[in-house]
């Protein structure tokens, strides 16, 4: 059974234009994506492509003016706002991508600990914070004390204490040095093999491979193709869609090569399929049908011409 | 021109010191990477040649002459958490233009879609926001920049992309730039010359 299934998100947000009429800006949209237990789901992909509000949409965070639809099951159950409110921080613990999420006026070991947590949980987490190169006195600090990379490790260290099974982790390893970052990484590896689901949203493609069971790649609000670890090799010639060929072929220790344009603008999407205006294999076809996701070679893919 | 960092050393209150006689040079034209462990100070090191923070000791010369205090700092920064280097009450716009009239062609570069000069910081992803931070950084009258993990946010494409508007430009203008990432695969691609941290740290 899954732990967390989502079908046909659909995330907007209204806006005010000049003439004070609202509209509806659709940022997410026919997104589906789910994660077992013991799994590790790696989410990669453009920036802007709606990888964060996902996480939000699980969490139940959105700003007041996003409304969602869709369907998000946690536990063979529906998720609505009040499941999300009871779930949140204790079944679901989320690792916020900006480290502003730490409180400012709290010290950094208060804040990581569970109220009334006990000698065991103290223990536990001076155990993390010195598997995470986090000294002792990093307790005793505000977060306006913190480099980058040390609050980065102080938000980890709150997710991972708290005990949830479904663990979010948006951009968890940016500003890490090398051993840190894989450190942190083998621990998800480890809570996952307790059998716990990690969802790791990462722009670090290659350090991500070496612990995900699989990678869901997103591009201007939704999923383009759902790929095993071991698609992402070689040239990408075993990847489905030709933007995770592009992504993957943009990395610097592989050819560095970007590709021209931009990714559409919310609310701004192309009639047909969302790469079409980028893509070196569009044909005429491309942009006037919406491909759906369909199942090929084990994976999923959003491309019509995909074989 | 030369931007050259001489015998500075800093310490936050009265922690260890970061650092005490760090010595470095960089050379207008030239891509310099600088890597190392996190929280030692490379941030530190980084707002103290962009003017942001005062050294305890030393001086940053740029040919020779202290830096300007008033003014267009010719050395710029982009920081590695984008939300924490703009005002969240300001429009995006007004947040480009801080920094004097934008390039058409560099927010074209770069990738920067002229509808979202209407948001609000808080409306953009975490890499939309540092293209506004990069564009904002290249000013006309710079002539150093001092990259701080600054596209680690940043999905590949779009790194690839920044990264090659960022090396034409300064190839363009001359410019000397600093790059300080824990990648050693952008490194490798980019720099010229490495410089490990703890090489230069007394
Ligand atoms: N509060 C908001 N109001 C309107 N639009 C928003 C809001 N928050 C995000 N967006 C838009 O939704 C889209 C998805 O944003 P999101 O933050 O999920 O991207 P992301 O995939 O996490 O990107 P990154 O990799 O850069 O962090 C972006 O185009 C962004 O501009
Ligand atoms: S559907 Fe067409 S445009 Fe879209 S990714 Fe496939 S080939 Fe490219
Ligand atoms: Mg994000």
């Amino acid at each position: 059974m899954c732990k967390l299934e989502v079908e046909n998100l659909s995330v907007s947000f209204s806006h005010y234009d000049r003439g004070l009429r609202q509209q509806m800006v659709e940022v997410i949209h026919g997104l589906s994506l789910s994660i077992k237990a013991g799994q590790i789901v790696a989410v990669v992909g453009s920036s802007g492509s709606g990888k964060s509000l996902l996480a939000h949409a699980i969490m139940g965070i959105l700003p007041g003016n996003a409304v969602m639809a869709g369907r998000i099951c946690y536990g063979g159950e529906t998720l609505n706002a009040q499941r999300q409110a009871t779930l949140r921080g204790k079944e679901m613990a989320l690792v916020p991508q900006s480290v502003n999420y730490l409180d400012p006026l709290m010290r950094v070991g208060q804040q990581v600990r569970i109220p009334g947590a006990d000698q065991v949980q103290a223990a536990q987490q001076r155990n993390l914070f010195e598997r995470y190169g986090l000294e002792p006195g990093v307790e005793q600090l505000y977060p306006f004390q913190l480099s980058g990379g040390m609050a980065r490790r102080v938000l980890l260290s709150t997710a991972t204490l708290s005990g949830a099974s479904l663990i979010i982790a948006d951009e968890p390893t940016p500003g890490l040095h090398h051993e840190a970052a894989r450190e942190t990484l083998l621990h998800f590896r480890e809570l996952a093999d307790e059998g716990r689901s990690i969802l790791l949203i990462t722009h670090d493609i290659e350090s991500a491979l070496t612990v995900a069971d699989k990678v869901a790649v997103f591009y201007a609000g939704t999923t383009v193709e759902i790929a095993a670890a071991e698609d992402f090799a070689g040239h990408g010639e075993r990847l489905r869609h030709p933007y995770s060929r592009a992504l993957w072929n943009a990395l610097p220790q592989n050819q560095f090569q970007p590709i021209p344009g931009a990714q559409p603008l919310p609310g701004q999407l192309p009639d047909g399929c969302v790469f079409a205006p980028r893509c070196p294999a569009a044909s005429a076809e491309c942009s006037e049908i919406k491909p759906d996701m369909r199942k090929l070679r084990g994976g999923m893919v959003r491309c019509i011409h995909a074989s | 021109m030369r931007l050259e960092a001489k015998k500075l050393g800093y310490r936050y209150a009265n922690d260890a010191w970061l650092f005490r006689k760090f010595d470095l040079s960089l050379q207008q034209g030239e891509t310099v990477g600088l890597v190392g462990p996190s929280g030692r100070g490379k941030t530190t090191l980084a707002r103290i040649l962009a003017g942001y923070d005062t050294p305890l000791e030393g001086t940053v010369m740029l040919d020779g002459q202290p830096l300007p205090k008033r003014g267009y700092h010719p050395v710029q920064l982009v920081f590695q958490h984008p939300e924490e280097a703009v005002n969240p009450r300001w429009r995006i716009g007004r947040i480009l233009n801080e920094g004097g009239q934008p390039d058409p062609f560099l927010l074209q570069e770069l990738g920067i879609d002229q509808g979202w000069l209407e948001r609000w910081p808080g409306e953009l992803s975490g890499g939309e926001l540092q293209r506004f931070c990069v564009a904002r950084a290249l000013g006309p009258q710079t002539r150093f920049l001092i990259a701080d993990e600054m596209t680690t946010m940043l999905d590949a494409v779009s790194q690839a992309q920044v990264w090659h508007s960022v090396l034409a430009i300064a190839k363009q203008r001359n410019l000397g730039l600093l790059v300080i990432s824990h990648e050693p695969s952008l490194i490798r691609r980019l720099c010229d010359r490495v410089i490990e941290w703890e090489s230069l740290v007394h």
